[in-house]
């Protein structure tokens, strides 16, 4: 199929089969590698993007379902010396450790944020249960979405 | 003192990349031309492969080629070996399966690979896999633990299943201890199967050069130079000098990827066969199915004590499985790395452990964060708590009363350790006020007022760290040595590139090594550069495991930032017209003792690089290395307090509060400390509360997936409350001893204990799920 979708402000047309993965259009036909892929199920969310300014998990949507979308992945979030407000209370707070759930953490967290009209801790460790991390404990990204909520 | 200096909270630098979607996971690597490899795996727990017909997988679109573990062995690619030789009691070697990467006549495990598709993309390669059309015999298999002594047998060459039966300590010793013991306590228990799970899946992109003959492996490992001496020394890939090992940034690996498995072996090996790059990632079905498990224990211990509740002695067997072959370390994870912790933090006088370790018709088993510490941690602690409930004495005070104190150091423990300095009371006695442990009745009251189970459990860890001295670690069976290189690398302009055998994936280190190398030679933290995971830049190493990098790793960094301010000594003095001996090293400067002569560090780096009238016995350069080989583990030591409430409706249990005093020696960046302290609560918590790779009997793995394997997640955990006490490490330059295991090592046995606390219950198997502990207080 011919699909046209803009990932990071740049429109893009593709020529893909119906079914590939947004997750793997990202990854494999424009070089986005910095969205993961972390299980098979759509249980870890490291995969997790912007579409249309919400968080989705990029291995669970076809190529069919992103016709015509706006797309936001960590590339275009912020880059170093613009950082996004969670990007950098990520780094400040020590929020990742081996960083390969980091993306998809941070996408998820900035769309709870965006959602929620307070957020506190209870509501932040509720609001990632989506996203899977094996280093932290999610400790410090708890506090890190707290900081950066304030910060946003 | 600089702020980026050793004990500063640095933010680190390989953050960066990280929050901004460029790092450098094996999986984001492509090059030109490259193929994509899918495994075809085992269905049967155990079976006879009778015939494997790729002829329509060839044929199928996009096949590049389609090979068996009988290509494998025509070339010559042979066993995956083990590292660690056990004897067992009588003296006698332990039995070695052979393990083809890919399996040739037997298939032992589900999941475990035997053929191989490669295709010009992964769905190709997949499907192809999918055509493979293979007869098997399906055979009986060993699946439970229990039943593999009595179960049919694995292997043709070695009887009742059994790889040894390994003893430590003196029975005699136990066996009078208990004799004049007035109190024993026992129990039976299970130490539950866990399934890593680092986020980021095994991957391996394999490139070779028919022009020089090189591989170039781009691999998810803890440790390069080990995969590269073991894929070319033992498996026969190509000569060492040929291979050439590179792990990028790696997505955590708590063990998981210290071993070569088959996969990657397969990759490099069929990237000369197709003359193709060959890629494979694992998706995660696959990483469930085939990277190696930890624990799976099936343990008796009891203890025996004195009318005063003194520690008489400890008798321990344990059933420890392996899996279906055995992996690259695992031998030595139920035996060194378990029965040596055995005496905890206390003075019990005799022990005596006995572990059989057992084949299964299971993935192989082998070293999870703590390995075999956490075992150790968990029969210990259990039996202390449980002692102190039968005797009626509060568990802190059992504990307080047969501590090491810290006058006793070194202390030889009856388990072949000498610990060198701990301060145990301290740790929890400060722990005890973070958990503020004088208010839990009240809170209890509280609960109990709600309707709820209140429970508070601690346990008091030890582990030993930093492996390892070479010549024990060879003596007690160690195929390889255990020290770390370390290389310091000074530039014409005075900037510094690091070189380390110990690797990062998620541990820091390019963080906290430039903070000691700019700490010590008093170059700016930015100017410092730390290599690591490439064969090709760093000379050898190690790898990262057990809690080593720093203390082990870190110490050998130090040593040659040593060499370098010895050889700046030689060269400012001569340029400066003094005597080596009269030149003082401080902040940076080499200065003249008396005088106001001096040379900035770049002054003599440039120097060193422009020598213009050098004696003959000063070599121009400035560049130093060394092989750090430890003197002693290191023993981090600390006291975990756990507190819950249980809803008996439910059956849920709500972990409220966790408390973690750790001794780690000096700490380099407390804020990374703070965080793999966090990480391993997290998993020891999960191993407690949630976690349990589980096979049917029939040897069907039924948690393979996140949807049935159970990951704490955010919204399973509280905040942590961690704070430290402080007994520098007496061996190593920094002081240092390791935090990386810890948490997974002190929380199952701190969480068990404050939930059979709550239920009254003498003992509950892990994990501690609702229908358990709903079941539990039922049978009350």
């Amino acid at each position: 199929m011919q699909l046209t979708l803009t990932v990071n402000e740049t429109p893009h047309e593709l020529d893909v089969a119906p079914n590939t993965l947004l997750v793997d259009i990202l990854r494999r036909e424009l070089g986005l590698t910095g969205t993961h892929v972390g299980c098979d199920t759509s249980q870890c969310g490291a995969c997790t993007v912007h579409m249309d300014g919400r968080a989705v998990k990029a291995c669970t949507v076809l190529a069919g379902q992103a016709q015509g979308a706006v797309v936001m992945t960590i590339e275009g979030l912020g880059a170093p010396g613009n950082l996004h407000p969670m990007q950098q209370a990520f780094q400040d707070l020590h929020a990742l450790q081996c960083g390969f759930c980091t993306p998809g953490m941070i996408m998820s967290a900035i769309d709870l944020v965006r959602r929620s009209e307070r957020l506190d801790e209870n509501a932040v460790r509720e609001g990632l249960s989506g996203n899977l991390c094996r280093c932290t404990g999610y400790h410090n990204i708890v506090q890190a979405v707290l900081t950066a909520a304030a910060r946003m | 003192m600089s702020e980026t200096g050793i004990g500063k909270r640095v933010k680190r630098r390989e953050d960066v990349r990280f929050i901004t979607g460029r790092g450098n996971y094996t999986d984001d690597i492509s090059v030109a031309g490259q193929t994509y490899a899918a495994f075809v795996r085992s269905p049967y727990p155990r079976a006879r492969i009778v015939s494997v017909d790729a002829g329509a997988a060839k044929a199928a679109p996009g096949v590049v080629g389609v090979f068996t573990g009988q290509d494998l062995a025509a070339d010559g690619i042979g066993p995956l070996p083990c590292g660690w030789m056990v004897k067992s009691k009588d003296g006698s070697d332990m039995k070695i399966p052979a393990r083809p990467p890919l399996a040739v006549e037997r298939v032992n495990f589900v999941g475990e690979p035997y053929a191989v598709a490669i295709a010009e993309t992964p769905e190709a390669a997949k499907a192809a896999a999918a055509a493979v059309e293979t007869e098997f015999e399906e055979l009986p298999a060993a699946a439970s633990l229990a039943g593999a002594a009595g179960g049919p047998q694995i292997h043709p060459d070695i009887p009742g299943n059994r790889c040894y039966d390994w003893e430590l300590g003196d029975a005699a010793a136990v066996e009078a201890a208990f004799a004049r013991a007035s109190h024993v306590t026992r129990l039976e228990f299970a130490n539950n199967r866990l399934i890593p799970n680092a986020i980021e899946p095994r991957a391996a992109l394999a490139v070779y050069s028919a022009a020089t003959e090189e591989f170039t492996l781009h691999t998810t490992s803890q440790n390069p130079h080990l995969a590269r001496l073991i894929l070319t020394a033992f498996v026969n890939l190509a000569p060492e000098h040929k291979l050439r090992v590179i792990s990028p940034d790696v997505g955590g690996g708590f063990g998981s990827k210290i071993f070569v498995y088959p996969e990657e072996t397969a990759v490099a090996w069929a990237a000369r066969r197709v003359g193709r790059p060959v890629k494979w990632t694992a998706d995660r079905s696959e990483a469930f199915l085939s990277d190696a498990h930890g624990r799976d224990h099936l343990t008796t211990a009891e203890l025996a004590l004195s009318e005063s509740g003194t520690f008489l002695g400890m008798r321990v067997r344990t059933k420890a499985n392996l899996g279906a072959y055995l992996s690259t370390f695992a031998s030595s994870v139920p035996t060194f790395l378990y029965g040596t912790l055995l005496a905890g933090q206390y003075r019990t006088p005799a022990i005596h452990v006995e572990v059989e370790g057992l084949f299964t018709n299971t993935a192989p088993v082998d070293a999870y964060r703590g390995a075999g510490r956490p075992e150790a941690t968990y029969v210990v602690e259990r039996l202390v708590e449980t002692a102190a409930r039968e005797l009626g004495v509060d568990p802190a005070e059992l504990r307080r009363r047969n501590f090491i104190q810290p006058d006793q150091f070194p202390y030889e423990t009856p388990v072949a350790l000498v610990y060198d300095t701990g301060n145990y009371q301290a740790s929890l006695e400060k722990a005890l006020q973070r958990a503020d442990y004088a208010g839990f009745a009240a809170r209890r009251r509280e609960s109990e007022a709600r309707g709820k189970r209140r429970g508070i459990g601690f346990s008091c860890y030890i582990e030993a760290c930093g492996l390892a001295p070479s010549q024990l670690a060879i003596q007690l069976g160690a195929g390889v040595g255990l020290y770390e290189s370390g290389e310091v690398r000074v530039n014409p302009t005075g900037s510094v590139t690091v070189f380390t055998g110990s690797h990062s994936h998620g541990q820091g280190h390019e963080t906290t090594l430039a903070q000691i190398v700019s700490d010590k030679l008093g170059v700016p933290f930015e100017q410092v550069e730390v290599v690591h995971g490439d064969t090709g830049r760093v000379e050898f190493g190690l790898g990262t495991y057990g809690s080593r990098s720093v203390a082990v790793g870190g110490s050998a960094v130090i040593r040659a930032t040593e060499k370098i301010v010895a050889k700046g000594k030689r060269i400012s003095a001569h340029m400066l017209e003094a005597s080596p001996d009269d030149v003082d090293f401080d902040e940076g400067v080499f200065a003249v003792r008396g005088t106001n002569k001096k040379m900035t560090f770049g002054e003599v780096a440039f120097a060193a690089y422009v020598p213009a009238s050098f004696p003959d016995d000063l070599e121009p350069g400035l560049s130093e290395k060394s092989f750090y080989d430890p003197k002693n583990f290191t023993f981090p030591a600390g006291a975990h307090i756990a507190e819950v409430e249980v809803d008996p409706d439910t059956g849920v249990v709500d972990l409220v509060r966790f408390v973690a005093v750790d001794d780690f020696g000096e700490v380099i960046n407390p804020m990374i400390v703070e965080g793999q302290v966090h990480g391993g609560i997290a998993q020891g918590v999960g191993q407690a509360l949630l976690e349990h790779g589980i096979y049917d009997d029939a040897g069907q793995l039924v948690t393979g997936s996140f949807m049935d394997y159970c990951m704490p997640r955010a919204d399973d955990l509280p905040s942590f409350e961690v704070d430290t006490t402080v007994t520098p490490c007496t061996h190593n330059p920094l002081g240092v001893k390791g935090c990386g295991e810890a948490g997974a090592i002190g929380a199952p046995a701190a969480v068990m204990n404050a939930v059979t606390d709550a239920l009254g219950v003498k003992d509950l198997a892990m994990p501690a799920s609702p229908e358990r502990v709903w079941r539990a207080l039922q049978a009350v």
